[in-house]
This record gives C-alpha cells, structure tokens and sequence, in this order.
C-alpha cells in the first residue's frame, strides 16, 4: 500500500527525495528475500524506456525504469563515436501544425510539453550526441519519471503465480542482489553488445567502440574497415583526408537509405567514400564474407588479408603464410594495410533473461533483435514486452521502428494496449457520423506524424457502426496484429473497417533501384495505385480479417487482400488536400465501398430533398435535418449556379419548365441520386 | 469576250497586261453557266411573277471576280428555289440605273417579274450562304419574321396559340451558314409553321438559353394551346443548325406524338426510323393502360426529336419477349436486334436513348480515347462552389485569428465566440463566408469577440477544445462552460444565437413591473425579433427546486429562446392575474401579441425544455428552409399553401378557422412564400411536373408513404371546401398526384478499382505479354455476355467498363515501361 501511495507522488519532483529514500528502493540486502513489486518494469532509460516511462506516468500506473548508468541514454554518451548524430532535427517547416512538424523531427519524444522538443536543445540539422543525452536527462528530470539510475539488471527470471497478471511475475536481480517483482516487464535496453567476427587475426582489429578518433592517429596510413554501417561510414569519413587510402570490406552490397528508404541504410551525410571510390581516389569498396577472412601481422606490424583455410594448411609464422596474391597476383587486398577497423554494429544482450523467458533471435535477417510479435510482446513469455531498438525485428530494414522517430510511436502503441489488457480503458478513438469520414481519413494523412514515420507499420483504423451511419476512428494500431484488433484495442469490429496506412510504391523501394529514374511520379488520379512516393492507401474490409488471412497474405502486401483499395496519389508536397485531385476520388470509394452518397449539400438542397424524397442523403439527415444545415452565403450559391450543380429557383417555371438548360427532367434537382452504380461487391463479381 | 478585249484596248499600255489577266479570270469563272446579258436585254427577259438575282457590273472592275464566283455557285442552290441569277454587263454603250456610278458598282438587284424587292451592297453577300440566306430571306418576309425584343415573341405566339405552332431561331448574324440553313428550311415549311428569327443574343438569354454561343432553334407547340394564359410547350433542337438537321427535326415535331402499336416490334416502321432515329416502345397492359399511357406521353416529350415512342400493346401482341420487360428499344440501324430492358424510370430510358446516341458520337472518334462518366467531374455544390470562390479575399481581419500560443489568453479575457475550422475542408470554409458575414454585421456593435482557429495548423488546440470535426462554433463566457453552437450554420441564426446570449438567460425579474414589460417584450426591445417567444418562469421563492429545474432548462435554452425567472413574494399577483397555479410559465408570443401560461407542477427540466421548444413552434408557420426541420420533427404529414408572394388573408383565415376547430391536428399546417423561399418552385414541379398556377394547397406525406395530394385549383381555397376534401383525403377517397420516390442515395458515380488494377498488373507478368493481351479481351467479352436481366446496370456502365478498359491499356503501357526500365539495368 505504502508503495502505491508513493507511485502517486512521483508526479511531484520535488518529492523525488522521499521516493529514494523509501524503504522498499533502498538496495538493504535484508530485505532481497522480499521483492519489491511493481506493476510495470522497464528496463534501460534510454529514448524508448523514457518514452514508455512517460505514458506509464500519465495513466498514473506504478512502474520504475532500471538503469545501470548514472543517467539516462547512456548509448548517446559514447555513440556515435563522432559524435554527430544522423537524425535530421528539422527545425522549420513553414507549418505551425505541431503534430505535421513531428513529421520532420526525429529526435525528440512524445510529450505535451513544448519545452521538450529536440529544437530547443540543438540548432543543427545533424546535431550532436552530447545534445541527446542533455535533451533525455530534461525528459526525465521535467516530467519526474521514475528512473532508478546505477541499477544494473543482471539477472531476469520467470515466477509462475496465479495472481499475476499474466499468471507469472518476472523477477528482477541488479547488481547488489536486490530483486524485483514485475507483473509486465519493458524491455527497452537497445542494442549493446558490439558484433565481432571470429576469424585468425581478429585480436589485431580495433573496434569501432575504442578506435581512435583523432584523424591525426590515421596520417599516411593504410586503412581497412570491416563493415558497411552508418558506422563504417562515419569512422572512414573522419579520416578520409588523412589516410593513404581506405578500403572497406564486408559481405553485402553497400545500401543506401535515398534507394531503399530505410534510414538504417548509408546515409547520404557519411557517404563521401562512395564518392571518391566512384571517382577513382585510391579508397574502395569490397565484397567478400567475413567469416572466411584472417588476418596476419608482418615483422613490420603491418597486416595483409588471407583466407582462413590458407591458415589452417602451413604454420601460423607470420611472414610464412600464403596470401591469396601469391597465386592471383593481381588480388584487390593484396596491399598491407597499417590498422584494420572493425565496424559492424550491436547486437541485443540476450545474457541476463533466464531461458524461462525463452526469449529468443529474430530470424536470419534480424539476429541481433530479440523475437517479437507484431503487438511488441514476446513469443517466449506473456506479459514481456520489447521496445525501442531492440523492437526492430517487426520491421527491420522496412520502417523506423528502430529509430526514436518511430518508436516513439510503437511504445505509445503499447501502452494503448496495456492499458486495455490490465486496466480496461480501450483504445482512445473518436467517433463520428459518416459524413466526416473523408475529413477525417484527409485530417490524418495530412498531419499524423505516426502513420507518416511508421509507415507501413503502424495504421489508422476505422471501424464502422452499423449501417455505417456512423465510424469510430481509431490511430497508430500496429496493422500487423489486425486479426487480433478487437482484444488489443476493446472495441468492435463488426460492421466492416477502413485500414489507413502510408505505403511507397510497391518495386520503388531497394538497394538496387534507380529511385531516380524518369517518369517516377505520378500526377493523375487514376494512376494513384502506381504512386511510388510515400502516400495514404485505404484498405476496406467487410469483415475482420483473421490471423490465417494476415500470415498468409499476398507476398509484398502489408495487409491482407482487401475488398477493395484506395491510393491517393503521391503528392510532391505530401499535401494531400486537393479537392478534385485527392479529396474527390478518396470521397467517391468510401462511397462505394459504403454504397452510399457522401456528398455534401446547402440547406437549400437538403429542403428540396425533403420535400420531394421520402429518403435523404447522409449529409442532410445528419446536418439539416437536425437544425445543422449549411445555408451558404450569395456569392457560392452564384458559383453554384454557374456550376450548373445549384438551380436558380427564382427563375424556374419562368420559362417553359421542359427546357431548362441542363435539366434532366422536371422538377428533377441535377444533385438528385444519380443512376445506380453498383458498388465493389457486385464488381467483384464481374472480375 | 468581244466586249472586254474592246474595253482593254482603251487602256494604257501598262494597264493592258493586268486586265488581260483579268480578262482570263473572268473566262474561267463566269463563262461557265451565268448569262450575261446587257441591261436592256435583261428586262426584256424579266417575266411576271419569276424572281431574279441581278448583278449589274462594270467587268473591269477587278474586286468584282470573288464575288462573281460566289455568285456562280449560288446560281444552282438558288434556282432549286425557282430563282434564276444574271449577269449583266454595264459596259456597252447602253445605259441603266442600275448600272449606276463607280460607287454603286457593288450592288445586286432583287426582282420579282419587274419589281425591285431588294438591292444588296456586294459586300452583304460574301459568299453562297449569305447570298442565299439573304435572298430568301428577302422573299419569304411574310413568313419569317424578324424580331428584337421579348415583347415580340410573346406577341407573336400570343397570337398563334391554337393556331400554328412556331420555329423560333437565333442566329448571330445574317447571312451565316446557320441562317441559309433556317431560311431554307422556311422556304419549305414557311406556310406550315410561322418562323421567327432573331439575332439578339439577350432574346435568347431570357428564354433561358445558357448557350449563347451557338445558333439555336426552338420549336414551340403553340397550336394545342387553347388557354390563352398557358405557355407554349417547347422543344430545343439539340442538333446543330444545318437544313438537314432542321427538316428531320421538324419531320419528328411533324409525327405523332404517341403512336398505339400492337404489333411485333421489329416490323413496326414510323418516320422516326426513316430519319435514323430509334425507337422506343412502352410496353402496355390492359390494366395499366391510363398509366401507361400517361408515362408514354412523358418520356415522348421528353425524347421529342431524339427517338419515336410508341405504346405498345402487350395484350394483343403475339410476339413472345421477356415477361418483365416493360421497354423496348430498337436502333435506326437495319438489322439490329430489337432490346427488351428493364427501366424503372423515365430517366433511365431517356438517359438510355442520349447515351445510345453519346456512344454513337464516340464511335465516330474512336481515337480521341473517350472516357466515360468522368468521376474526376466534381459533384459536390459545397467544394464545387468554395473552390470557385477560391481567390475571393474574405475580410478576415475583421475576427481574430487564434493560435496555440492566444487562444487560451484570448477566451479567458473576453467573451468569445470561436470558429474551428479546417482550411481544406469546403464545409467549413463555406461556413466561413457566413461567419465573416456575421462579423461585418455586429462591426462595432458586439461585446463579443468574434475568432477563428484553423485546426488545419493548430490541431492541438482543437483536439484541446474537444473538436475532432469540423465546422465547430462555442462560445466562450467568463465563469461558464464552453456553449456548442447547434443552430443552422448560416448568418441569420448564428447572428441570433450570438444577439441572444448578450443576455444571460434565465433573466432574473425583480419587480412585477419589470415582469410586465418583459412579457410585453419592452425590457429587451431589442432582442425580441431574435425570439419568437419570452418565456417566464412564476415560482414562489420557496420553490428551489422547481426553480433550479427551470434555471437548467433556460441554461440550456440558451441563444435560441428568452428566458427570464420571477421569484419575489409578490408572485401571487402575476400568478393571479393570468390565472395560473405556481409554479407555472408564462409565454409571450411577441407577434401575436398573446400571453399563455402552463402549469409546472412537478416537470423536470427536459420537460420544460421540450415544453417551450413546442411552444415557440407557430401554429401555421411560413414554411423556409430554415426552419423546415423544426416543423418536420412533428412527424405529420404537411399541409402546404404554396403561394407567390404573401398569403391571402382569406386563405389564411380558412386555416386558421380549422385549426381553430381542430380539424388540422393530424396535420402539420404551413403554407411558402416563393418570393422568400424560391426553391419551393423546385418543389412546385417535382409534384406537377409544370408549374401549376398559384396559390396551391398539397399535403405531403412525408413520414408515411411519400404521396403528394393537390387541392382541385378548380375549387376556392374556403373552409368549406377544405374540410370537405381534407375528409375525403382521410377516407382515401383522394387520389395522390404524386409519389415521392423512395430512392436510397447510391454513390453517384463509381470509383476508380484499384484492386482489379493491380490484380491485372500482376497476372500481366512481362514474358507473356502477348496471351495475356487476348485474356484481356476475353474478359471485355465476358462482360458483354451477362444475363439479361442485369442489362440496367450494365447499361449505365457502359461507359465506365469503357473507361476502365482505357485504363488498362493505359498501364499495360506502364507496365512494359517498368519492364524496359528493368532490362536496362540487367
């Protein structure tokens, strides 16, 4: 109870000292056979464990963050070794709308504080590392998140108990022996341990995490870099101008970020290698798989490249060994080089989780990320959630869900789910009539920062009430736990739902593609499924789709195969407000998938519907006829006339009435229910 | 040619080549069929009653040479009319008038035997048309008339109703191809039918041509009118104006409205077909013959001059064909199978005829890569007007623009009235127009602040506020809850709710004074027109409870109805002098000049809210489209008096008298005034089809079945005969003129299907592109071979799967791009 009643003062920093000072956080080796418990447990107060933090506080949930540094973003303080970050810190957009600017800041995390964002701590576009760590100690300390700093984790168990939550408590030890009882465990450490390739020679490598930085360490020598990272980039960019030459080695082709747009890929900012190897200046690039490599030292403390199997045939005097060059004179390596650099990246710790979690490696592609389920949950153990970094596997090397712009985003996903599952406030949505549907679909395409940076992984949904009079819309669902919306959220599905989602053109994106080529772009509307550029695309579902369909959904689709799809066309400013170009055509398939008129209409057309129609359309019944109807001004009833879409009743029946220009028969309003079109079903149906 | 080598013997030496050129022009060109002939010879060839074209020229003169040719081709046209065109040289030694000085070298003389009709300067006649046009234009001046002004139309078909029907024609200039073809036309049918010409466009204009830009003719259907006060029926010619066009549009005009067949379709030949156009049949039964027959005169005035309609007789037909068929349609063209569809509606046959005649237009272009209905086409009136109105500078300075940064400073420090609202959506940006509106009207007068967010840039504020749709007004007052506007989104009413709240309702009345001019709407003189009733709530000042019941039912009432509160010891002498038990309401109705008072015992402050909503409805309002929806709440069917202009007070006082006598209490009474309300003519002709003269009286059933009823406009609007038909209608004696049609509102164009799109692009593997180009087709054909009974639809898909199928080839294109693009990089 005491905890409890303390959990609710965290909100207040200046009570922080109490809090640390309380009984149960005192590391007293007496008490380690009594856990403390807490409901939430988050490890690492990094970006993505602050960010958890921050949403745990404002539900007013009792949690503590873990950390084993003495302050939070402990990565930020050591990395990048140059200290230059490469997420952009876009301080101007000539737009006011805060959410739109998130778009374009990808530093900072999601609070309702203005102070806390990223461009009040940094005027550069690239900032530095250092701002970073200054920016999460404000977060943490301004919004008084509960982080128990100097508290390494060491070990994680699983205690199976009925009353848990999720039926077990995991069970925390830190550094001095002190445990603590978690009902659901947050797992935001990052990636932290460097990746290293075993081969012969590889004691002679330095790691990017030691390396030298100082470009004077680097004059006149050889340099061979193992990787083909933003780090690898980064390091040889820093000695570009001093070195000999640099080569650089690693398994797979270079991947630049502006053709595959992944941000994780080699960004435009540390490529300058890339261009002078392209522009003959003694630098280079090499393909060839790591693991077969070694690596010996000459008398002169120099190293010269060879293949692991050579190694295994002679003895291992250095001068003795063969080198591939002695059979193929002309080998690329063939020189020797004075350092070797090893970049090639981090790696989860898996070492402190017990094997009851079994929490295990993603798949061949994603290694280093623990597995995951598309709800950020692990498949080992219920109740464990991983985030941040370490959450990439859900779309690694396909989204931002490894970067503070994106998982800023899942965290908050979530957290909309926890707070379903544990506490039952269901997923936060709004709900609308059906008129507003294409306003709200535009209202979010236009500004969400969510759906915008977590394209293709996160999406706005839309479920429809009955008769799809009305919709309740629901933001940033993680799509690929579609099947499982209505437990995730604690809402229902059952009249069908719209799935909005930012997509780039299907064969647009890859490390092999010219994103340049010309003809790229697509400007009319009928073309918009060919769209290339990130832009909106609208699935409609009559029923929810099951787990079976979103495994096995068609190879490329992020969802399953929908009843029918919308795209609206990329735009060049990503302004997608365009009456005719992208709010018509989006107005005109929610009106057949709905097989319903959406059209908006004056009081005075709502008038002449009811009284001529025993049935009026959406906007009439739901805006005039509840005393809501827009009267509109003079001048747009004259445009309206010159549109031919409004009539001049003060000339009607003046003339003969039979021939009114554009008239489609007496007394017959040119706005009136048109033919009927039959919707998506019935066209299936054809095809 | 003896004469010109004569004359260029005359000239100087240097003159002699050039006329010798002349002299070879003039060979080639007139030598061919024009007689030349010397003045004198000319008239002594004139016979009686033969008109002639005479062009008196000096051969020498060279401009003549164009014109002369121009005038040989119209000899041919114009002798088909009986005139013959002469030549007649001036330059022997014989003299005429009419061969005149150098300055009237120019002209042609008109003849009839040996009269003078007409002289024409050359340069009217510039080539065939204008001489043709004027010379018949000349000679039929008895039967075309040429007029200027409205006032001359209406008189002349004043004076030919019941007795020849007109071809009325604008044209933009004498002498143009458009009025050759006119007075070609009228020299065939000029004794049938009266022709009146015009070239004032404003003639056409106030006929209710939008098209000015193009000749137009009418034909009116003056000679069935026997009602003097009755307008001609007319009907447009939608072709363009060539003779051809015009003979086969007068043909149709000529044929019988509605012919009657009992005979197989195919055989059945009318002068339609002759003509090229289709026909259609309304399939008749015995049992539905009168209504049959009525939908049949319908459509035929609807297809007049577009198709034949023709009734056809179902029960004595031996043909077999389809039982549910009820239209048949049959194409011009020889050997085309006959049709039967399915057609609900007058509008889909004649949308069907148009669009036969629409695809035939398009076969003729088949290159030009037609689309169908083009959905990129907006159909909204909202966006549609608001993007026209795009460039119009609103005066926004006059509210206050609010931003994350003010907004919170800004509604805390003064009354505020705030509209949220999204840049890009039309709703709301119409709405502004009004809101703008409302400002320029309270400019210095208001307390109130009158702002405006954007939550197209300020979307946390909004989302702060609450708002997630948009438009969105509230009001913001010092110490009270934000108040969401609920009213009609237009000046009148927002002005209303804004006037309203300068007072904070329920008022509190402190002296029975106050009271009585309160009710008599003194105390606020000038709010009273925004309300049409004061309400006062009388309470003894023990009463808390009813009274606060009361204070949230006046809250709530806020800006639509004036509230006010009496609760002093002396309430007994309100309470007494209107006769009331406490706690109890009075109701001033300002208009009327009444005051009512109801009871409150025990009601609740819903109740009291619902109570007054009724109260302040009127018991036979002026019907506007405002207020409609209040009226309509009621959920009984209206009693309309449609009238042009104020109600007649006799009329008034005849319903007034039944409501008295509670004769109308199954009714919601009401009468429109077109003059404030003009869309009631809208309203008007979907029940009549033509206008019908007014005052009128309908009952509309609009919760329960959607008939329309009309008052006999042969009986006077009395009290008598009111209630008497009102009796009938209730028996079911009355027969409805009309039924609303209970249409739902479909999408009203169909969407772009994207999914069948990237389905083809993905069967359309590149390495078989030339199979997969034949299953294309395939499926078009599929298509084509869908039962019958679905033939509506597909119908009016024809032009989207038309549409589509461009499509497809549009990125079956891409497609082989992106495989080019795709062999490049291998």
């Amino acid at each position: 109870m005491g905890l409890s009643a303390a959990a609710l003062l965290w909100g207040l920093p200046g009570l922080l000292l109490i809090i640390a000072l309380h009984p149960a956080f005192s590391p007293c080796p007496a008490q380690a056979s009594v856990p403390a418990h807490r409901d939430y447990c988050v490890l690492g107060a990094g970006p993505a464990g602050l960010q958890m933090a921050y949403f745990l506080q404002r539900a007013g949930r009792d949690y503590a963050v873990f950390e084993r540094a003495p302050g939070p973003g402990s990565f930020f303080t050591r990395y990048p070794r140059h200290r230059k970050l490469i997420s952009i810190n876009k301080r101007y957009t000539g737009k006011a709308n805060a959410e739109f600017n998130l778009r374009h800041d990808w530093n900072s995390l999601l609070s309702h504080d203005p102070r806390l964002l990223f461009r009040h701590y940094s005027n550069a576009y690239f900032p530095d590392a250092g701002d970073m760590v200054r920016y999460l100690g404000d977060f943490a300390d301004r919004l008084g998140l509960h982080v128990l700093y100097n508290t390494t984790i060491a070990h994680v168990t699983l205690n199976k108990d009925q009353r848990a939550w999720n039926g077990h408590y995991f069970i925390l030890t830190d550094q001095k022996g002190q445990a603590y009882q978690c009902s659901v465990l947050l797992v935001a450490t990052g990636l932290s341990v460097p990746n290293q390739v075993d081969f012969p020679g590889s004691e002679y490598v330095d790691g990017y995490e030691s390396v030298s930085v100082d470009p004077k360490d680097f004059v006149g020598q050889n340099v061979l870099i193992l990787g083909r990272g933003n780090s690898a980039f980064e390091t040889a960019e820093n000695i570009l101008g001093v070195t000999n030459f640099i080569h650089m080695l690693s398994r797979s082709r270079v991947r630049l970020s502006w053709a595959t747009h992944y941000v994780g890929d080699l960004r435009a900012i540390n490529n300058g290698l890339l261009d002078t190897y392209q522009l003959k200046s003694l630098d280079g690039l090499l393909e060839s798989d790591l693991t077969d490599l070694a690596i010996v030292k000459d008398h002169e403390g120099k190293f010269h490249v060879t293949l692991k199997f050579f190694l295994e045939e002679g003895d291992r005097s250095a001068d003795a060994v063969p080198l591939p060059q002695d059979d193929n004179d002309n080998f690329a390596l063939r020189v020797a080089y004075d350092r070797v650099i090893r970049c090639l990246g981090w790696s989860f710790d898996f070492s402190i989780f017990s094997k009851s979690l079994r929490l295990s490696a993603g798949g061949e592609l994603s290694k280093k990320y623990p597995l995951v389920k598309a709800s950020y949950e692990s498949k080992g153990s219920r109740g464990l959630f991983v985030l941040g970094t370490a959450s990439h596997s859900v779309d690694y090397r396909k989204s931002a869900g490894g970067f503070i712009h994106g998982f800023r985003y899942t965290v908050r996903a979530v957290h909309r789910l926890l707070e379903q599952r544990h506490h039952g406030v269901t997923w936060p949505s709004t709900e609308h009539p059906i008129t507003q549907l294409a306003s709200a679909i535009i209202r979010r395409v236009n500004e969400a920062s969510g759906l915008y940076q977590m394209f293709s992984v996160l999406a706005d949904v839309v479920l429809l009430g009955e008769n799809a009079t009305a919709f309740e819309y629901l933001e940033e669902f993680p799509m690929q736990a579609l099947a499982q919306l209505e437990t995730i959220t604690g809402r229902r599905a059952r009249h069908g739902l719209f799935v909005i989602n930012m997509e780039y053109g299907r064969n647009f994106s890859g490390p092999d593609k010219d994103v340049f080529f010309y003809d790229r772009s697509v400007g009319h509307t009928e073309d918009a499924w060919l769209s290339n550029f990130l832009h909106p695309v609208i699935y409609y579902y009559r029923h929810l789709p099951t787990e079976q369909e979103v495994r096995f959904r068609p190879a490329g689709w992020p969802l399953p195969r929908p009843t029918a799809i919308h795209h609206i066309v990329e735009d060049f400013l990503t302004d997608w407000t365009a009456p005719v170009g992208h709010i018509l055509p989006l107005r005109r398939f929610l009106e057949n998938c709905l097989d319903t008129d959406l059209r908006s209409f004056y009081a005075e057309s709502c008038f002449l519907f009811a009284l001529t129609r025993q049935k009026l359309p959406p906007f009439c019944q739901q805006g005039y006829l509840r005393t809501q109807g827009l009267v509109g001004t003079e001048s747009l009833r004259q445009h309206g006339v010159e549109s031919g879409l409004l009539w001049d009743y003060a000339t009607v029946g003046r003339g003969d009435s039979g021939q009114q220009p554009g008239d489609h028969g007496p007394g017959q309003h040119p706005l009136a229910p048109g033919p009927p079109v039959s919707p998506f079903d019935s066209n299936k149906e054809e095809l | 040619m003896q004469p010109q080598l004569m004359m260029s013997s005359s000239f100087s030496v240097l003159r002699v080549g050039i006329s010798f050129v002349m002299m070879c022009i003039f060979y080639m060109s007139a030598v061919d069929s024009l007689p030349e002939l010397s003045p004198q010879k000319f008239f002594s060839t004139l016979q009686p009653g033969k008109t002639t074209l005479a062009y008196f020229c000096q051969a020498d003169f060279p401009s003549t040479s164009v014109f002369l040719e121009e005038l040989n081709e119209a000899d041919k046209p114009l002798q088909d009319y009986g005139i013959s065109v002469t030549k007649v040289n001036c330059v022997t030694e014989e003299t005429s008038r009419y061969c005149g000085s150098e300055k009237n070298l120019m002209k042609a003389y008109l003849f009839r035997g040996h009269i003078l009709l007409r002289e024409f300067p050359t340069d009217t006649l510039f080539d065939v048309d204008a001489i043709v046009a004027h010379v018949l234009f000349a000679l039929l001046f008895n039967e075309v008339k040429y007029i200027t002004t409205l006032g001359d139309l209406q008189n002349t078909e004043n004076a030919l109703k019941g007795k020849a029907n007109i071809a009325f024609s604008y044209v933009r200039a004498i002498g143009t191809p458009e009025h050759r073809a006119v007075m070609e036309a009228a020299f065939v049918y000029g004794t049938t039918y009266q022709f009146v010409l015009t070239t004032e466009i404003a003639l056409l204009q106030s006929i209710g041509t939008e098209d000015i830009e193009y000749a137009h003719l009418y034909f009116f259907h003056c000679k069935p009118v026997l009602d003097l006060t009755q307008q001609c029926r007319r009907t447009l010619m939608e072709q363009s104006l060539t003779t051809l066009n015009i003979h086969r549009f007068i043909k149709t005009m000529e044929a019988p409205l509605l012919t009657e067949v009992a005979e197989d379709p195919q055989q059945v030949s009318t002068v339609h077909l002759q003509l090229g156009l289709p026909l259609v049949f309304i399939v008749s039964q015995q049992a539905t013959y009168e209504a049959d027959r009525t939908t049949a005169e319908w459509v035929a005035w609807r297809l007049l001059g577009k198709a034949g309609v023709l009734l056809l007789l179902r029960d004595s037909l031996e043909v077999d064909f389809p039982q549910n068929a009820n239209v048949v349609f049959r194409r011009a063209e020889e050997g085309v199978p006959v049709e039967f569809l399915v057609l609900n509606n007058i509008d889909l046959i004649v949308s069907r005829v148009e669009s036969n005649m629409h695809i035939e237009e398009m076969h003729e272009d088949e290159d030009n890569d037609i689309e169908g209905p083009d959905m990129d086409i907006q159909d909204d009136e909202v966006a549609e007007t608001v993007y026209r109105d795009r460039k119009r500078q609103l005066p926004l300075e006059l509210t206050v623009e609010l931003t994350e940064e003010t907004f919170n400073a800004t509604v805390t420090a003064s009354d505020s009235i705030v509209l949220f609202y999204a840049g890009w959506q039309a709703v709301s940006m119409a709405f502004l127009q009004s809101y703008i509106d409302v400002a320029i009207k309270l400019k210095g007068t208001s307390t109130m602040l009158l702002t405006r967010v954007n939550c197209a840039d300020w979307s946390h504020v909004c989302a702060k506020q609450n708002v997630t749709e948009f438009p969105v007004v509230k009001m913001y007052k010092e110490g009270e809850n934000p108040v969401s506007y609920a009213g009609m989104l237009g000046t009148e009413d927002l002005l209303k709710f804004i006037q309203l709240n300068r007072i904070s309702c329920p008022v509190n009345i402190t002296s029975v004074q106050e009271a009585e001019e309160y009710l008599s709407g003194k105390l606020h003189k000038d709010l009273v027109s925004y309300s049409s009733v004061s309400v006062l709530g009388l309470f003894s000042p023990t009463m808390t409870t009813a009274k606060e019941e009361f204070t949230e039912a006046g809250n709530y009432l806020k800006g639509c109805v004036i509230t006010g509160i009496y609760s002093e010891e002396d309430v007994l002498t309100l309470s007494n002098k209107y006769a009331v038990t406490l706690p109890a309401l009075l109701l001033a109705r300002h208009k009327e000049g009444k005051i009512e008072s109801i009871s409150l015992a025990n009601v609740h402050a819903q109740e009291i809210v619902q109570i007054i909503t009724n109260a302040s409805l009127e018991i036979f309002p002026e019907i506007t489209v405002e207020n409609l929806p209040t009226y309509l709440r009621l959920q009984k069917p209206l009693l309309i008096l449609f009238s042009d202009g104020s109600i007649n007070p006799q009329h008034k006082k005849a319903i007034l008298t039944l409501l008295k006598e509670k004769h109308l209490d199954s009714l919601t009474p009401c009468w429109l005034n077109l003059k404030n309300t003009p869309v009631g003519r809208g309203i008007l002709q979907a029940y009549f089809d033509t206008l019908p003269p007014l005052p009128l009286l309908a009952v509309v059933n609009l919760h329960s079945g959607g008939q329309v009823f009309a008052f006999p406009s042969d009986q006077a609007i009395t009290e008598q005969n009111l209630l008497l038909w009102l009796k009938k209608l209730e028996a079911g004696l009355e027969s409805h003129i009309k039924i609303l049609p209970a249409q739902k509102w479909k999408p009203p164009l169909p969407a772009y299907d994207f999914l069948s799109m990237m389905d083809a692009a993905t069967s359309q593997h590149p390495t078989r592109k030339v199979p997969e180009c034949i299953k294309e087709t395939d499926v078009q054909e599929n298509d084509k071979e869908q039962p019958e009974d679905k033939s509506e639809i597909r119908n009016e898909r024809t032009g989207t799967l038309r549409t589509k199928h461009w499509k497809r080839s549009n990125w079956f294109e891409e497609a082989k791009k992106q495989f080019r693009h795709d062999n490049k990089e291998l």
